[in-house]
């Protein structure tokens, strides 16, 4: 791939969906791209990038979400899920007592494998929760892998990864060699499109917030801005969870760390007002302590 | 380092396993049929059994039952790798005492998905990208 069309898919790629590629990215491109471009018809990413530069809109979209979707699966990392069953919802139970609710927001559910990890946590809790309401809200930056969420159909080969055979047992419906979760696990989790950019304020405020290996794709900025909009979005006393690989630790004070749960964080200070969370995001970017 | 007796009847299945787990540090015994499993676990007990259901002279089913009431042959993790991958069949096969169960065709990131689930190998950090 020639440089010049790196770069325009580089800067193309940050102004669209914030995905930040280092220079040496280009086997991520590839692997990307390469299926799409014969999707599309053309012999080559360089003739994509072609159509791009003409106007072609419908590609340009293709190009996004081809790059922005990940591969994920059923309980990824483990640790997260234990940390939502044994300290998250064990502290919600008692501070939600008196509410009897609870909004979980997945803010970059893809195809699903997380919300309905969630949703099977809650389930296996049993009647601890009966009574309550409690509310999944799953988005993504892409439609396409929302509508596979919603589908809850999953490959032989997905619900292999990850996912525990008592549960998928109890838990999934066969269809020949694809398996699709039970209509109350679905009816768990509500969806909507969103790109993480934009003002989430609408969305309303989150008990717990998972926000697992998205903004990994992002630039410093971008993050610091990201994370003061999550502190908003949140409840003083919630619980913010983030992938392996990423930290806050740094970057911003808006959350802090628990010394001895990996990758789990709660907001540090007073609860923004709606009228500051309602605020353009380079201002909130710059009161994050930039 | 752990054990693990291979069972099936293809020895194209058995040397694919043998490198994925082999990969995962375990010492890899093999058995071409569930009596010669059995065989194997009486002159020394693995720490797991990657099991196939369908094979001549004893099956994969048929090996467990039998394990499972041996001394010392509550003991192994048993995960069974068969093409059989309706649901009746995975329920018989957790009742007979499987702790898990993977659905042919299989590739390294499912065995180690399943192996860590029942804990015969610790998580690994996965990279995002």
């Amino acid at each position: 791939m020639n440089p010049p069309d790196y770069e325009y898919l580089r800067k193309l790629l940050k102004d669209q969906s914030g995905l930040d590629l280092s220079a040496d990215k280009q086997y991520l491109i590839e692997s990307r791209l390469l299926p799409l471009s014969r999707k599309c018809g053309v012999p080559g990413i360089d003739d994509l990038v072609q159509k791009m530069k003409g106007g072609s809109t419908s590609i340009v979209a293709q190009v996004v979400e081809a790059m922005t979707t990940n591969e994920t699966f059923f309980f990824r990392d483990k640790i997260p899920f234990e940390h939502f069953r044994d300290s998250i919802m064990p502290e919600m139970l008692k501070a939600r007592a008196a509410r009897r609710s609870i909004r979980i927001w997945c803010a970059a559910g893809s195809t699903g494998q997380e919300p309905y990890s969630l949703a099977m946590c809650l389930k296996e809790m049993g009647a601890s929760l009966a009574g309550w309401r409690v509310d999944i809200i799953a988005t993504d930056l892409s439609q396409e892998v929302l509508e596979k969420s919603k589908s809850g159909i999953y490959s032989q080969f997905e619900v292999q990864r990850g996912l525990p055979i008592q549960l998928l047992v109890k838990y999934f419906k066969q269809n020949g060699e694809l398996w699709q979760i039970s209509p109350d696990i679905r009816a768990m989790v509500q969806h909507r499109q969103l790109n993480l950019l934009h003002d989430f304020s609408q969305l309303g405020a989150f008990d717990v917030i998972f926000c697992r290996n998205v903004l990994i794709y992002f630039d410093q900025e971008t993050k610091i801005s990201i994370f003061g909009r999550l502190a908003k979005a949140m409840e003083p006393d919630g619980f913010l969870v983030l992938g392996a690989a990423e930290t806050i630790v740094g970057l911003t004070d808006v959350f802090k760390p628990f010394p001895d749960k990996r990758g789990l964080y709660r907001p540090s200070g007073p609860r923004a007002t709606t009228a500051q969370a309602a605020m353009a995001m380079p201002k909130i970017a710059a009161m994050a302590g930039r | 380092m752990k054990t693990c007796l291979v069972v099936d009847d293809s020895g194209v299945v058995r040397k694919i396993a043998r490198r994925i787990l082999e990969e995962m540090d375990f010492q890899i015994t093999e058995a071409e049929d569930g009596e010669k499993a059995l065989e194997a676990c009486k002159r020394a007990m693995p720490d797991a059994v990657l099991l196939d259901w369908n094979m001549p002279v004893m099956d994969g089913y048929e090996f467990l039952g039998h394990l499972r009431r041996m001394p010392g042959g509550d003991r192994p993790k048993v995960v069974f790798c068969t093409t059989e991958n309706g649901v009746d069949h995975i329920s018989r096969a957790l009742h007979a005492g499987a702790n898990e169960y993977i659905m042919k065709p299989f590739d390294k990131d499912i065995v180690t998905a399943k192996f860590q689930e029942v804990g015969l190998i610790e998580l690994t950090e996965q990279s995002p990208v």
